[in-house]
């Protein structure tokens, strides 16, 4: 198992999470993923990576750090994102019932771990 | 943005609105223009879309020779900016984009809101009327009338 699968099947263990996958920042384009049916990878790594590209120039302009975590919360589920090393960021897109909290914590944990 | 035909208007401007592209240009494979964003002159269309025919071709006749089907897309990256060439399937025959954008956006946008367009383009040109019959005779008549209106003198 490579460092990006454990990092995801990590991930996808947290209760309520329908998919995880590792995207490069920078070109929005997908790494590696771990994807329930139904869940566009390609869309999620896409949007995500600008989403966090814009908030870390946003942060800049304020004189801010970029953020270590985003969280965009929906209707119906939610888009967590955790910038790693490399340029990559690790998106998970989680249902509206999901354990956040762990999610967050295996997030960082597991964005760490990712050289 | 400026297209010959109306229906392509709405898909193009909605991509253009979510990609940030810088530039744009809808070709046939045989480069004839069918809308452009951003170009100021007319040359410079005529030559973005010769070229990007004439890749479209090579790329094809490449993936040929390879025993696979054609690629979907091409993608150059830069370090200012980078530039996707992608043939698509249309009810008007095949059709090639051409998008030049910066770091404003990312490949993965581009892409993704780029195959949002071709759906609609596709969904919108069944709407429409048939495409009428191009004779080669009148080339370049035709050619001069696309620029005129593409830059509307």
């Amino acid at each position: 198992m490579t460092a990006a699968q454990a990092v995801l099947d990590r991930v996808t263990r947290v209760p309520g999470v329908r998919g995880a996958l590792i995207a490069s920042a920078e070109d929005g384009l997908v790494v590696a993923e771990q994807l329930m049916d139904g869940v566009d990878g390609r869309a999620a790594a896409a949007l995500a990576g600008s989403l966090v590209g814009r908030l870390a120039r946003t942060a800049d302009g304020a004189g801010r750090r970029a953020p270590a975590f985003v969280q965009l919360r929906a209707e119906r589920g939610s888009i967590l994102v955790a910038p790693c090393p490399k340029d990559l960021v690790l998106i998970a897109v989680v249902a509206a019932d999901a354990n956040v909290g762990l999610a967050r914590l295996e997030m960082l944990d597991a964005a760490s771990r990712l050289h | 943005m400026r297209a010959l035909e109306p229906w392509v208007e709405a898909p193009l401007q909605t991509f253009l609105a979510e990609s940030s592209a810088r530039l744009t240009l809808l070709m046939t494979s045989s480069g004839q223009v069918v809308a452009q964003h951003g170009f100021s002159r007319s040359l410079d269309v005529m030559t973005a879309a010769a070229l990007g025919a004439g890749i479209g071709a090579s790329t094809e006749e490449l993936a040929r020779l390879m025993g696979s089907s054609r690629f979907e897309a091409l993608v150059h990256h830069g370090a200012r900016q980078s530039c996707l060439l992608a043939g698509f399937g249309t009810p008007r025959g095949r059709w090639i984009g051409l998008v030049v954008f910066g770091p404003e956006t990312s490949v993965g946008i581009v892409q993704l809101f780029f195959d949002q367009m071709v759906q609609q383009l596709a969904s919108a040109a069944r709407r429409d009327e048939p495409a009428a019959v191009r004779l080669p005779e009148n080339f370049e008549h035709e050619l001069d009338a696309s620029l005129k209106a593409l830059f509307g003198r």
